[in-house]
Parts: C-alpha cells; structure tokens; sequence
C-alpha cells in the first residue's frame, strides 16, 4: 500500500482525543490517529465529522460502543466508503498494535486490531 | 405502565435514550417514529444493533404510530416513544390526539439555530412550534438524561 492506514477513534466525549494522547505518549506515534467525538452532533454533523477525519485514503474506524451514534454513523460512512473497515470497543491495547502496523488493508488491519484488543482484555489475580 | 416516554431526539437510538433512559425505566420495547427509517430496513438494521436482545425495536411512519398509539400505551410492558425532529412530534400530536407530554431530549445545533440549552438548539419558528404544543395541552420539557432536571418550557424558548 503506498499511504499507511489512518485510524479514526469515534466516541462518546473526549473518549478519542484522550487515546490519541495516550497512544502518542506510549508510542511516540504522531499523525496516525484522528479523534472524532460525536459531542453536540446530530447525525448529519457527526457524518461531516467523520468525512473531515477519514480524509481521501484508506482508514479504520475505531468505534467505542457497539451500537448507538457513534456506531450507526460510522456504518452509515462505510457502506459508501469500501476502503473504511470498523472495529468496535476500543481500547488502548488495539490502537498501540494498530500504529506499527498500517501497512495492510483496512479489513486486514481491523482483525488484527480487534484481535490484540480482545487479548488485552483479562481478568488478572491480585 | 406502558409508553413512559415520549421523546424528540434527533439521534433517535442511541446510548442516552436505551442505558440513560432505558434502564432505570427498565424499558423493553422502543417505537422509533420516522417515515424515513421506516422505509429504510437498511436504517432499521443499523438502529437494532444498538438495542440489546431483551428490547423490542417497532419502526412505524407517523401514521401507523397514530393509529397504533392506544395499542403501545395500553402494553404492559414500558417503552419508550422517539421522534426525530418538532415537525414528526407535532405531526403525532395532531393525528393520534393521544400525546400528552413531550421531552425535548436532544436537537443539535444547525444553520439558524441557536442555543438554548447545551443539548437544544432551535431556531425561532421550531420554539414557536414548541410553544403552540404546550398551548394545545401537551406538557413540554427539555431533559436529556432522567437525574437531570427536567426544563420547562419558558425556560428554554
């Protein structure tokens, strides 16, 4: 692929600008993510939104919830956007393995984000 | 206990309405009032995917909802009534004769609005609308989640 995936985090309040943050943090990784929060949006705003942040090239979404605004407009951008894949439920651990490997296809990116998400995801004993 | 809300929102389904709302109403059904979404069962698909398995979603145009408005208030179950913008409600509130409170839960700003709450916008003929409802006997309030207080009227147009 000649331009790496972008990753745009869709959430609820200051849920995305704070992972974009963080991610920089851990990483040291600029300018891959792009934060869209869907405060003070109707569903048309939220969809300008999204357009802004996607840009022209190949991107994955990062959606907080499975379901609601955030997700429903986002779906509403893929179904005209075949080069947008979505992975809900965000966290941090997806979005650091996401950074260091944009390098593939959006629907390939997303399994593999989805996949280190859900394995960051334990039940620890004290 | 029936329809224990009836509410303009123009998110129609999302986080605030069925775990704000839906939860400590312990809602089960949601009437999704939209002649839009009503022919759209792509729209019907992406709005079912926010409810969980124990909520019932019914899509109806604003002339089904009127007609079956005493079938959902007479339900045993509680749910929750959605609108997307003052026309739809105003558009219910004259064919079905039945609705008595309104809750303005969540109109964005656009071109020609203006705040008047941080989660209402409105441009003047929309409050106007509004104030003609409250006039006809609907009960008008704005809340956008249930521990919030709930917004006469007066207060916001």
């Amino acid at each position: 692929m000649s331009e790496p995936l972008r990753g745009v985090i869709v959430s609820h309040s200051a849920v995305a600008q704070a992972l974009v943050s963080a991610v920089a943090a851990i990483a040291g990784v600029d300018g891959a993510l792009v934060p869209v929060s869907n405060e003070g949006c109707d569903n048309d705003a939220l969809g300008e939104r999204l357009r802004t942040a996607v840009g022209s090239g190949p991107a994955v979404l990062f959606v907080d919830l499975p379901g609601g605004s955030c997700l429903t407009n986002s779906l509403r951008y893929a179904k005209q956007h075949a080069d947008v894949a979505i992975v809900t439920g965000v966290n941090l651990a997806m979005l650091l393995d996401f950074v260091f490997h944009r390098n593939v296809s959006p629907a390939e990116a997303a399994r593999r984000a989805a996949d280190a998400g859900g394995k960051a995801i334990r039940v620890t004993a004290a | 206990m029936s329809i224990a809300l009836y509410r303009i929102d123009d998110r129609l389904i999302h986080g605030q309405v069925v775990v704000g709302w839906g939860q400590p109403l312990d809602c089960t059904f949601i009437v999704l009032v939209d002649d839009e979404v009503r022919g759209s069962e792509w729209e019907q698909d992406l709005y079912r995917m926010g409810v969980p398995p124990h909520i019932q979603v019914v899509f109806a145009s604003v002339e089904e909802a009127a007609q079956r408005l005493a079938e959902w208030e007479s339900d045993g179950r509680v749910g929750i009534l959605l609108v997307p913008d003052i026309d739809t409600a105003v558009a219910l509130v004259k064919a079905s004769g039945r609705v008595t409170r309104l809750n303005v839960g969540g109109i964005h700003h656009r071109a020609g609005r203006t705040e008047r709450l941080r989660f209402v916008y409105l441009t003047d003929a929309e409050a106007a609308k509004l104030r003609e409802l409250a006039a006809s006997g609907v009960e008008v309030t704005a809340q956008d989640v249930p521990t919030a207080r709930p917004v006469p009227l007066g207060e916001f147009t």
